[in-house]
């Protein structure tokens, strides 16, 4: 399995022809208590760079871009319950939705783990 | 934008707390041309959750030096002032502390404001035979920071000559807010606490600090608003958050502890377009001033309180978890009747809250209304303000 992510704060992990997106533990830090997670509806498509999750925090509402084009085949229920998850476990239980990979070619301007570090450490 | 605006734009202030607030590990933000706490480090239990449910249960302590705080002095001040402020100004007595408004010509609110009468007590002096007196009439008003260059400017014009102000723009503001703020105050300044209740204020020498200190505040709390030399502004809060009941509190905490208490923004929830009735405000209107006048902007206000204002402000609580922020629509069935001028959270409720402007036909409390959020409608219930009961100390 491997982990990308975008500049936009966005993990997505690819295993086979699906993968899974969440934000990274560097947005949950910015966008500070998050209150509310909307999810992209299970079955619409979502398109690379465009909006596919609003995260709400305490303070203002903030857009989650797709990091790549495919269809939302499940959503983390998770979230509904307990969208703080997304500050305790950013990377991990925390994770937004799954989705399939319309065009494989799109994970190829992603950053490793690595590359990510370095352009937080810039920021 | 264009290159000419760009040479105007002013350069990001910096405060006389900066450098404290970036050694406790606080997120500086801009705010009002100032660079500001909005919330201090996780890791020493900041965040605006914490902050804010620290300030609820405890204390927090906010820097709030980017508020104007001046000084209006001249035997003609209190007749001057109430030129332009529809509170009484003339029988507020010393230590005593209104909220009022700052009103245009057409009643659209310019700024609001807190005033002190802070005309100074002069001790007799048996050997010269002087008996004490009152001194020269001094009234200090804490205005918005964002409106504070237009709110001098608008004084300087209106105000007679023979009136001096004074922006005070060599001090700090901390507001040590929280149920515990009089305890952990009264630890380090003995006896001051008592001598206060809610809207009351006094000059006290700590040491070598002249400081203000009111009781006074925008969380809904009890608490205290310290004026204090910028020299010794950062000793002071090192002093105050040594007190097991204080850590500091930044912006967000601010807003979101503001909007529980029910209590307008300026630039908000009020702007020159909303007049002071619409707003809820007609409690800074003394009585007796309303009927009087000699006020700017008095003519359209009492023509508005007569006719009765289209749209007022009322609390909004919404179901689920979703907040209606700034901006959003409100809705009864399919007619639009009002907007959303503040929205989030509310952390002691655990569902989100809204302030708005609402037709006056579904202003009432009980009133059922959906609010459009990105093209989601929001079940939400006119409530009454505060959402969060105010707990202010006003005497045993």
């Amino acid at each position: 399995m491997a982990r990308y992510f975008t500049e936009e704060h966005e993990w997505i992990d690819v295993e086979g022809d699906s993968a899974t997106v969440g934000i990274t533990d560097y947005a949950q830090g910015q966008l500070g208590d998050i209150v509310f997670v909307e999810l992209p509806e299970v079955g619409s498509m979502i398109d690379k760079g465009k909006d596919a999750a609003v995260v709400e925090s305490v303070k203002a509402a903030s857009d989650v871009y797709a990091p790549i084009s495919g269809e939302v085949m499940e959503s983390n229920e998770a979230l509904e319950e307990d969208p703080a998850l997304v500050n305790t476990s950013p990377e991990e239980t925390g994770w937004f939705f799954k989705m399939t990979i319309g065009d494989k070619s799109e994970l190829e301007g992603l950053m490793d783990a690595k590359a990510y570090k370095s352009f937080c450490d810039s920021l | 934008m264009s290159e000419t605006e760009e040479n105007e734009q002013q350069e990001t202030g910096t405060l006389p707390l900066d450098a404290w607030h970036r050694g406790k590990g606080a997120r500086m933000v801009e705010f009002a041309g100032y660079w500001m706490p909005i919330q201090y480090n996780k890791e020493t239990g900041g965040g605006i959750v914490a902050e804010h449910e620290w300030t609820r249960s405890n204390a927090g302590l906010f820097d709030v030096s980017h508020m104007g705080q001046l000084m209006v002095t001249g035997d003609k001040a209190a007749e001057e002032l109430e030129k332009l402020l529809p509170g009484a100004i003339a029988t507020l007595k010393p230590g005593r502390v209104r909220y009022s408004l700052l009103l245009n010509d057409e009643g659209g609110i310019l700024d609001d404001l807190m005033v002190t009468n802070a005309t100074p007590w002069i001790e007799g002096d048996e050997d010269a035979g002087t008996e004490g007196h009152w001194g020269e009439p001094a009234y200090y008003i804490v205005v918005n920071g964002a409106m504070k260059w237009d709110d001098i400017a608008h004084l300087r014009e209106h105000l007679d000559d023979d009136v001096t102000l004074t922006h005070m723009d060599d001090y700090a503001l901390v507001a040590l807010q929280g149920p515990n703020a009089a305890t952990a105050l009264n630890r380090i300044m003995r006896g001051v606490p008592e001598q206060l209740v809610f809207m009351q204020s006094l000059e006290h020498d700590f040491g070598e600090w002249p400081l203000r200190i009111t009781r006074a505040g925008y969380t809904g709390e009890d608490g205290f608003e310290i004026s204090v030399p910028a020299e010794f502004a950062e000793s002071l809060c090192d002093r105050l958050c040594a007190e097991i009941e204080v850590r500091p509190a930044g912006l967000g905490a601010r807003d979101s502890l503001r909007l529980e208490a029910g209590l307008p923004l300026y630039g908000h929830d009020m702007t020159d377009t909303v007049d002071p009735v619409s707003a809820d405000l007609a409690f800074a209107l003394t009585k007796k001033r309303r009927e009087t006048g000699g006020w700017m902007g008095f003519e359209a206000v009492k023509t508005l309180m007569e006719s009765g204002p289209k749209e007022r402000r009322v609390g909004l609580a919404l179901e689920g978890r979703l907040p209606a922020r700034e901006g959003a629509e409100i809705y009864a069935g399919d007619d639009k009747v009002g907007r959303v001028t503040s929205g989030g959270f509310s952390p002691t409720l655990g569902h989100p809250i809204a302030m708005g402007y609402v037709d006056v036909a579904h202003a009432d409390a009980g009133t059922d209304l959906e609010i459009m959020v990105r093209n989601k409608r929001l079940a939400a219930k006119v409530v009454t303000l505060p959402f969060v009961p105010h707990n202010y100390y006003r005497g045993s």
